[in-house]
């Protein structure tokens, strides 16, 4: 908290330009009282003029925390200490919050993962913009917009003045995220601190973005570039910071940390990447992927033994004979507003081969959510029907279709918002083993009086109770966890709880929506591995929809390629991620980020 | 009217103008569903309405002229009669005589109207002030002052108004002796009523505001306000008030019908005149058609807020909304 030269104020670009825009040694920053743990512990870097460092690591190593630190942002509460923290060789540590204001947005831009939430969706995205210029320069409101629509311009939002007068959420990603790296750039800052700017993007918006910032570092901009994704910051960065528990680990020029990975956590990380790893090997080291010894052999025998469910008759007839899920000519439209017709999934047609995985693969809108919720039955198809283990399914009324429901799970992204917030594990799971008892097939809506009271209540939850502690460990979770609420669990432990909830019915067949989508490469790479040895022990088949060609490459047997509600493509998943036919797949595998 | 207007819709001109007749039609409903409940709601009073306009239950009236009574007001007709006449009156406005005051429902309605009103839309607008201050106050300043404002808005949004309107004149008029503790022409008279009628709908308000204020002061865009330079009382009015007065916008309309509730106690207890006292001398008596007349007016005056206050949050939300277009087709 040392307050050595504040030479601030004066107009500091009639200088020399230095060469360095960014150092920091040894930043600490803490939360709560001086004993809990610090989420950054001593970090030291420097960033020259036109370079781009980035800083990579999970979760929860403090790379976010660093970089609000270095715009003096690191939030309410936050102890802050540093060696030094200079901006241009000059000091900011222990700035005043006026001095600071003079300096953020003029000296230094932020760019948030997430547009939508990151600009403000009640305004204009030309006042949001215009609120750096209207801060740090003495233009009038004229000027003002003009200036703005010349930045949009520069971040390659063509026809500016048609876009400016939008709030957010009227544009789309791509759109938003120009906006929002145009509101970052709007003053030229000699320094730019971009967390997450891609994440969430779809593969070609997150190269156009790349690009952008490219163009920035070419202009003189200094770039620190904070993700979680090593082979995005591969593309742009010139060095690469791994940080994990708060410190960084590993420092290096790209080429050098990415080929000769020195730390053990940088090796991991780069393990995890799924992409161009053959199917069925492993992401993760073993040990990580079960948390706990399994019970023994006794499960993994009776595990396979299916209940018996009237629907299952089609089991025992040869497996080649039919698919275990099959879809055929599905179309679904939604009518926007003004009558407007949009076709969300139009005439697609897959089969599941049983015990086989088929990839669903497309960017945002593609209509493969709407795809899932057909094949759930769940949103009822405009045409086309889907057919489960060779039987009607989607054209069966719900009444009837509910005795099959306990044949197919579902495993979502959003796991938390699936789960009722107020129920431990314990309670989750064993509601979902109770509305999948055998003996009650109809089981839809009563389960949770069956479960808790009246007749047979505590045999059943007996049972319940065992059911529920298998569930567990098949994923790979302590028992200590059943007490917990999902809100207390890691991201990782909760699509665990979410996997176990959608085997709880022993299904046959696991819907998959973007399953590791919201988590770290490494906990992604523990769920893939666990969904694979669940599949080759349950005997089950997949359909696993994702927006990451490598998730998506990694995972599937047979690959199918949305866009626009169609399926341009399918094929084996060595057929369509080697030899693309289709344009639209070409492009979207060429936008993917790879590493060198 | 309603012709050119479906003309429009089905032309399909502007879904605003179709949100504008489908709210026409709504108030049209709320105000006959109003207007049957209340004529049938007054006919489970028991006693005789004949007996009521001749002067009460208690007084001494022969049966000729009992009869003449209800031959004049139409009381001897059958109930379903009785109901259509009167719809028919309130279709032109005609909201009937008053039995006890004889003298026409409308102009007595109306006279008294104007008192409410000012009542409420001054306790309204102070209970935003008071609610404003309050979140901005309590919010981004640490654990205590937060519970400190959550603690207020709870106690006062648990203040009964008879207790709060007695505790206040006798702090103000019977001790300090600063404030009249009955209603007077002048402003000061003013004081008392509004307070007591603010004071708990702040609580309301202000707890609403409190955390969308919280949750605006946590979300990326303050952040990346922040980041360009942004001052925290910029944050605070350019991003983050408008957020949280979204809610208490929409509560607005809410409050406005609770306000002339809360009248009938406040204009009692300050001998103010008004709806609320009108209303309840009414009822007393079994002045029926007052009673009808003033729940209508008060329905309308109601339905007039919850418009206001809706275009007031498309003012301040103008994102497009989905069931905005989507309802109809």
């Amino acid at each position: 908290m040392s307050t050595k030269g504040s030479l601030a104020a004066g107009p500091n670009a009639a200088g020399p330009n230095p060469a360095v825009a960014l150092r920091v040694r040894n930043l600490r920053v803490g939360f709560g009282d001086a004993s809990a743990d610090d989420a950054v512990r001593g970090v030291s870097f420097e960033v020259s003029v036109g370079e781009c460092l980035a800083i990579v690591g999970e979760s929860g190593s403090g790379k976010s925390v660093t970089a609000r630190s270095i715009l003096g942002l690191a939030g309410a509460g936050a102890r802050v200490s540093a060696d030094e923290l200079s901006l241009a060789e000059e000091s900011v540590l222990g700035l005043s919050e006026t001095a600071w204001r003079r300096r953020r947005g003029r000296d230094v831009g932020l760019v948030l993962q997430d547009a939508l939430a990151s600009l403000d969706p009640l305004r204009p995205i030309v006042r949001e913009i215009g609120d750096s210029l209207r801060l740090h320069t003495r233009l009038d409101s004229a000027e003002r917009t003009r200036r703005v629509l010349e930045v949009l311009d520069a971040a390659g939002l063509s026809q500016p003045e048609l876009y400016a007068g939008r709030r957010s959420g009227e544009l789309s990603g791509g759109q938003r995220q120009r906006a929002l790296i145009a509101a970052a750039l709007a003053l030229d800052p000699p320094l730019l601190v971009a967390d997450e700017p891609t994440t969430a993007l779809d593969v070609t918006v997150q190269a156009q973005v790349l690009d952008l910032l490219e163009q920035a570092q070419a202009r003189g901009t200094a770039i620190v570039l904070i993700s979680h994704d090593l082979a995005v910051v591969s593309r742009i960065a010139d060095r690469i910071a791994v940080m994990h528990d708060g410190r960084i680990v590993e420092t290096g020029t790209t080429a050098e940390v990415l080929q000769n990975p020195r730390h053990a956590e940088t090796r991991r990380m780069l393990a995890a990447i799924p992409v161009d790893r053959p199917r069925g090997s492993r992401l993760a080291p073993a040990m990580d992927t079960r948390q706990t010894p399994r019970a023994g052999v006794s499960d993994r025998e009776s595990a396979p033994v299916r209940p018996a469910v009237p629907a299952t008759s089609a089991a025992s007839t040869p497996e080649a004979d039919s698919a275990a899920l099959e879809a055929i000519g599905l179309a679904k439209t939604f009518r926007g507003p003004h009558g407007t017709v949009h076709h969300a999934v139009d005439n697609v047609s897959f089969r599941v081969p049983r015990g086989s995985t088929l990839g669903i693969v497309g960017e945002s809108g593609s209509g493969k959510t709407t795809t899932a919720r057909l094949v759930l039955a769940l949103t009822a198809a405009d045409a086309g029907e889907v057919r489960l283990l060779g039987e009607p399914w989607s054209v069966l009324p719900e009444r009837d279709r509910r005795a099959m429901r306990p044949l197919v799970g579902a495993v979502y992204q959003d796991v938390l918002a699936s789960f009722d917030p107020r129920l431990s594990v314990r309670e989750l799971l064993r509601h979902a083993v109770a509305g999948a008892a055998p003996e009650s097939p109809r089981s839809g809506r009563s389960w949770s009086s069956r479960s808790w009271s009246g007749r047979g209540g505590a045999a059943l939850r007996n049972a319940g109770a065992a059911r529920v502690a298998e569930l567990l460990d098949s994923v790979g979770l302590a028992g200590a966890l059943l007490d917990r609420r999902p809100a207390d669990l890691s991201g990782g432990q909760r699509q665990r709880v979410g996997i176990a909830r959608a085997l709880a019915s022993r299904p046959q067949v696991l819907i998959c929506d973007e399953p590791v989508s919201a988590l770290d490469v490494s906990v992604q790479a523990q769920v893939l591995d666990l969904l694979d040895e669940l599949q080759r022990e349950l005997k089950l088949s997949l359909l696993f929809i994702s927006h990451d060609l490598g998730v998506i490459q990694h995972v599937s047997d047979q690959v199918a390629v949305m866009h626009d509600g169609r399926v341009v493509e399918t094929g084996t998943a060595t057929e369509v991620f080697t030899a693309p036919t289709h344009p639209y797949t070409q492009a979207l595998l060429a936008a993917v980020p790879r590493l060198p | 009217m309603a012709e050119p207007l479906t003309i429009a819709a089905r032309r399909g001109v502007r879904p605003r103008l179709r949100g504008l007749v489908r709210r026409i039609a709504g108030a049209v409903f709320v105000l006959w569903a109003v207007a049957t409940v209340t004529f049938f709601a007054v006919r489970l009073i028991p006693g005789d309405p004949a007996e009521a306009i001749l002067g009460g239950p208690g007084s001494q009236t022969s049966p000729e002229a009992l009869a003449a009574v209800r031959a004049e007001y139409g009381l001897d007709q059958p109930l379903l009669v009785q109901y259509l006449q009167q719809l028919g009156r309130l279709a032109t406005g005609d909201l009937g005589r008053s039995y006890a005051l004889n003298m026409d429902v409308g102009p007595l309605v109306l006279s008294q109207l104007g008192g409410t009103l000012v009542l409420a839309v001054l306790s309204l607008a102070v209970a935003w002030l008071i609610a404003l201050v309050l979140a901005t106050w309590s919010t981004g300043r640490g654990r205590l002052a937060a519970q400190i404002g959550s603690g207020l808005e709870i106690v006062a949004a648990a203040l009964p108004h008879f207790w709060l309107a007695t505790t206040l004149i006798v702090v103000f008029s019977i001790w300090a002796g600063v404030l009249p503790p009955i209603s007077t022409v002048d402003a000061r008279g003013l004081v008392l009523p509004v307070v007591t009628l603010a004071i708990p709908l702040a609580g309301f308000l202000g707890q609403v505001m409190r955390e969308s204020l919280t949750t605006a002061l946590e979300s990326p865009f303050v952040l990346s306000a922040r980041a360009r330079g942004e001052s925290d009382r910029g944050v605070l009015w350019r991003h983050a008030l408008r957020h949280a007065a979204l809610p208490a916008i929409s509560l607005s309309g809410w409050a406005f019908g609770s306000l002339i509730s809360g009248a009938v106690v406040v204009e009692t207890i300050f001998a103010r005149p008004g709806l609320g006292r009108t209303l309840l001398n009414a009822v007393t008596v079994r002045d029926v058609p007052v009673v009808v007349g003033v729940v209508m007016v008060v329905a309308l005056a109601y339905i007039l807020m919850t418009i206001v206050t809706d275009l007031a949050s498309a003012l301040a939300d103008p994102r497009p909304t989905e069931h905005g277009n989507g309802a109809l087709s």
